[in-house]
């Protein structure tokens, strides 16, 4: 459904050109959870946004179901790592609310059921009226989850969503993720510079080289082991 | 001990001092007691005339306010939607923030004649450099993530502005609102004071202005207290309202 063809991604930042990733060429399927590993730096963040559509390619391009992107649309929610992603002057659940309102997704009485629901999902039924800044790194994260799986998106672009947490909750949050994505048969396309969490989201796994990114493999967890990626990632 | 009943202990002691004071150096003409001052300030609202002066007062303040909100908003806009508009925006504020909007009212009179158009004018010119400039950077201070959130659903121009700039520059905006209020209250009163009005009736500053040519000492008084009063109850009530019911509730104070 997803179809990423020859990107290349260049952005200007102190009047040197960058050069983000290098042709790269993935496409994911119906239900996959399609994580993209590679070190800091090596463009990861910038190809999600491309797909997201807040930056266009230099070369190459960018099909979700066969229609190039061109504009961040609701089709493809972010999940992102920064706590500030919810809206802070809105509670859980109006936050939920106002991406299912803003988007035109639904009306407001049949968006806080909605709403509702899918907090209920990340188990912050407690916590529906209260301001982001109370609750804790996790919470915030779940809270961001529940309002993009609440958009029922074509795919689900996660950016490292789980890095700013500590060990056990980042452990938490990635069976928690599994459960719901299995659930729901979402596709999600998850970027990440952890080997682990790689091996434990994915259903496929790309390896990206540094500076600047391009693909070195594409493997399925089955077919391969902590050391097989890290020698991929550090040697090669 | 709470701070209210501090302050409070503070107030009453300061009553204390002025009134002995006031009574050993004997001179009502120089500084009158501090009962003086209250009775007169009781009788000058149960005579109506500091409540008419303080009307006058609010509602030239209140028209000024808006106008300069106004204006702010749209330079606002302009500066956030074109680079020159952005460059006019800076330089301007960076040549009449340092300009005292009172200095200005001269040229006003000149230009407005003595009346309620100049008082407009120099408020607009107090209000106007404050919000602008600090809602324009409260703009660009929103975060990139949040900014990114509000194109994620697809929201309209209009609504970006709306339901993620604006709430997001709260603070900012917030800040400019009280700066440019306190100016506008400090200009008003200066203005009222030194020029008056168009002869007759007058606000709070010229309330002042009068008793002290009718060397009616106390009624000074009683008018500067007005003064602060007014500036109190705005400035810690309306605004400190604002502010528990919106950034400090959403964790957003600076």
């Amino acid at each position: 459904m997803l179809q990423v063809r020859g990107v290349t991604l260049q952005y200007r930042s102190h009047k040197q050109l960058v050069t983000a990733t290098r042709r790269v060429t993935f496409s994911v399927s119906e239900s996959d959870r399609f994580v993209v590993l590679g070190p800091s730096g090596c463009g990861k963040s910038t190809l999600l946004k491309a797909v997201g559509g807040y930056i266009r390619p230099t070369e190459g391009d960018i099909l979700l179901d066969g229609v190039p992107v061109k504009a961040p649309a609701p089709d493809r929610v972010f999940v992102f790592q920064e706590f500030d992603q919810l809206l802070p002057w809105k509670t859980v659940k109006d936050n939920i609310v106002f991406a299912l309102t803003a988007s035109g997704k639904m009306q407001r009485p049949q968006a806080e059921d909605r709403a509702m629901q899918y907090i209920q999902k990340v188990k912050l039924t407690e916590f529906a009226s209260s301001y982001p800044h109370t609750l804790s790194g996790g919470m915030k994260q779940r809270a961001a989850i529940a309002r993009a799986l609440a958009m029922d998106p074509r795919i689900l672009l996660m950016d490292e969503p789980f890095a700013a947490l500590d060990a056990l909750t980042r452990s938490q949050m990635q069976e928690e993720l599994l459960h719901l994505c299995q659930d729901a048969r979402l596709t999600v396309l998850f970027v990440t510079h952890s080997i682990s969490e790689a091996l434990r989201i994915g259903t496929r796994i790309l390896v990206l080289s540094a500076h600047p990114g391009q693909v070195k493999a594409e493997l399925t967890p089955d077919a391969c082991d902590e050391t097989r990626l890290q020698e991929l990632l550090f040697h090669a | 001990m709470p701070s209210a009943l501090r302050k409070t202990a503070l107030l009453v002691a300061l009553a204390v001092i002025w009134e002995v004071y006031a009574r050993w150096l004997n001179n009502p003409l120089l500084f009158p007691t501090f009962i003086d001052t209250v009775k007169a300030l009781f009788s000058g609202i149960a005579s109506g005339e500091i409540p008419k002066a303080a009307t006058y007062t609010l509602r030239l303040l209140i028209e000024g306010y808006l106008a300069g909100l106004a204006t702010a908003a749209l330079l606002t806009a302009f500066a956030s939607a074109t680079q020159i508009g952005a460059d006019f925006l800076e330089l301007l504020t960076s040549m009449f923030n340092p300009l005292p909007a009172i200095a200005l009212l001269p040229l006003a009179l000149v230009w407005f004649g003595l009346g309620n158009g100049s008082i407009i004018f120099v408020l607009i010119h107090a209000v106007l450099w404050a919000v602008a400039l600090n809602t324009y950077s409260g703009f660009r201070a929103v975060s990139p993530i949040l900014r990114m959130v509000g194109q994620n659903y697809g929201l309209s121009k209009i609504g970006y502005v709306t339901r993620i700039l604006i709430p997001g520059a709260f603070p900012s905006i917030l800040t400019g609102l009280k700066i440019g209020w306190a100016f506008a209250w400090r200009t008003l009163i200066a203005a009222e004071l030194v020029f008056g009005v168009s002869s007759g009736s007058g606000g709070l500053g010229w309330y002042i202005f009068e008793q002290k040519n009718q060397l009616l000492i106390p009624n000074v008084f009683a008018g500067l207290l007005t003064v602060i009063l007014f500036g109190l109850i705005v400035e810690n009530l309306i605004f400190r309202t604002i502010e528990n019911r919106t950034v400090r509730r959403w964790g957003m104070q600076v």
